[in-house]
């Protein structure tokens, strides 16, 4: 297949492919499906943070959709004008960078107690980012199974070296939402990667084949509707919205795992926990407390600050998002040209000691 | 078959698993909110993962890794990525403790 963004791109320093031969050397250094590093915790304390209830997701995402609605409709009411700008930026961010996080903790399974509550959230939240409802779920079941191990972990986001021009691109998603459509006519027409195959069981692949063709269906009606009423306007509220409003999720889902180690067995090391104010919290779900996500995949979304508290003094001390940007940056900028720096993540004193696998830090 | 002895009724709290590792093979042992107890292999049909980490919610344990959740009754997979059914063993309570009913 021809990669048309290639001459955008940094030559990665490793094969990220999951059939390539980082894949065998993964499983031969005992890195594949491995055990790995836990807080210790006590038992009632973690049953407590587990248990499911409906009640906050359900207020949550009346507040979300409650909000879209109303910022979708002030963007409608005034466009034509200036005033519709405020509207669709709060919408394009409700959209573009919340759908994300309600995507990921409905894959779960873990916001609402009642699971089709979670379903039906899960394939909204999935539309909305433009990703294939099926393949994604295998994706990121691998992505816990095996974090940033390389040519096993289908979402390392920040391959080294960054692809810095990419990313500069997708600010406002100019090569992220094509792309995603691609590979939607791609899986429509029933086309699946060797990555893909890799991760995604093969009874699986017709309802991914089945649910790329819903969603594409529904993004010829906007285009449609688009071309018939002679605006943009429907895109502007269905589609689109995953371009100018999938900003401020770089902005605070980047840092999960971008410039940490790769190829070890330790969540505290190779994924980062920041601080974010109550609001953007909302907007993102907590899953700013990314440490504790990945170690205790079963808490809520709404325990997590709970569960922050409890294994905090295990874990490196959470930065803030100003602190964690001036020192991330530097170090992609870095990483351009030197891919094997990275942060080393310190761990407070007293600390359980580092599971760093057989390869050690890199 | 044989019954072979596990642990006491009170080593399970209500709505919690434990796990019970017996020649050479692990098991979960469950106990539901209406203090019935139940059975099955340790480890997660996925990824192998040791399902008394998880969360038992009435008849559904959930693997701690990945979410997935069988039906702790029969086995049953209910929720991806498990697909692969748990096996499950008859348990009885006498004097107190739980007995599995195990293969020969």
């Amino acid at each position: 297949m021809i990669d048309i963004l290639a001459p955008l791109k940094f030559k990665p320093s490793r094969n990220y492919s999951l059939t390539g031969p980082e894949r065998q050397k993964a499983f031969d250094d005992g890195l594949a499906s491995a055990e790995w590093y836990q807080t210790p915790i006590d038992r009632k304390l973690l049953k407590d943070l587990m248990k499911r209830k409906d009640g906050p997701a359900l207020r949550d995402t009346a507040i979300w959709l409650g909000l879209l609605i109303a910022s979708g409709a002030g963007g409608v009411y005034f466009w034509g004008s200036w005033w519709a700008v405020p509207f669709f930026v709060v919408y394009g961010v409700l959209y573009g960078t919340s759908s994300d996080s309600r995507w990921h903790e409905s894959l779960h399974g873990t916001p609402f107690k009642t699971d089709w509550m979670n379903n039906a959230l899960y394939h909204l939240a999935s539309f909305m980012q433009i990703w294939n409802p099926v393949i994604w779920r295998w994706s990121h079941m691998r992505h816990h199974t095996d974090t940033t191990v390389v040519g096993r972990d289908p979402e390392i986001g920040t391959m080294r070296p960054p692809q810095m021009i990419l990313m500069a691109l997708n600010i406002i998603g100019l090569t992220s939402v094509p792309r995603n459509l691609m590979i939607l006519g791609r899986h429509a027409l029933g086309r699946f990667t060797p990555d893909e195959r890799d991760f995604t069981p093969e009874n699986e692949l017709p309802k991914a084949r089945l649910a790329a063709s819903i969603h594409l269906a529904i993004y010829a009606a906007v285009i449609a509707a688009c071309i018939g009423w002679g605006t943009i306007l429907p895109a502007m509220l269905i589609g689109l919205p995953r371009a100018y409003g999938v900003w401020f999720l770089l902005v605070i889902g980047l840092p999960q795992h971008a410039g940490l180690a790769e190829d070890v067995l330790d969540h505290r090391l190779n994924s980062r926990t920041i601080k974010l104010p109550l609001p953007v919290r909302f907007i993102y779900w907590n899953m700013n407390y990314h440490v504790e996500h990945h170690m205790f995949p079963m808490v809520p979304y709404h325990a997590l600050p709970r569960l922050h508290e409890a294994i905090k003094h295990d874990c490196p001390k959470a930065k803030g998002l100003w602190a964690t940007w001036t020192q991330l940056l530097p170090v992609m900028i870095r990483q351009v040209r030197d891919h094997r720096f990275y942060i080393q993540q310190e761990l407070p004193p007293g600390a359980g000691a580092p599971k760093l696998g057989p390869r050690g830090l890199h | 078959m044989a019954w072979i002895d596990t642990v006491a009724i009170d080593d399970i709290d209500l709505e919690d698993v434990i796990r019970w590792d017996h020649g050479g093979h692990t098991y979960a042992l469950y106990r539901t909110d209406d203090d019935a107890f139940f059975a099955s292999d340790g480890l997660c049909t996925h990824e192998g993962v040791h399902l008394a980490d998880g969360l038992l919610q009435g008849h559904l344990i959930e693997c701690p890794k990945h979410n997935g959740r069988f039906d702790i009754r029969d086995g049953a997979p209910k929720r991806a990525p498990v697909c692969v059914a748990l096996r499950t063993y008859p348990v009885r309570v006498a004097g107190g403790r739980i007995e599995i009913e195990l293969p020969d």
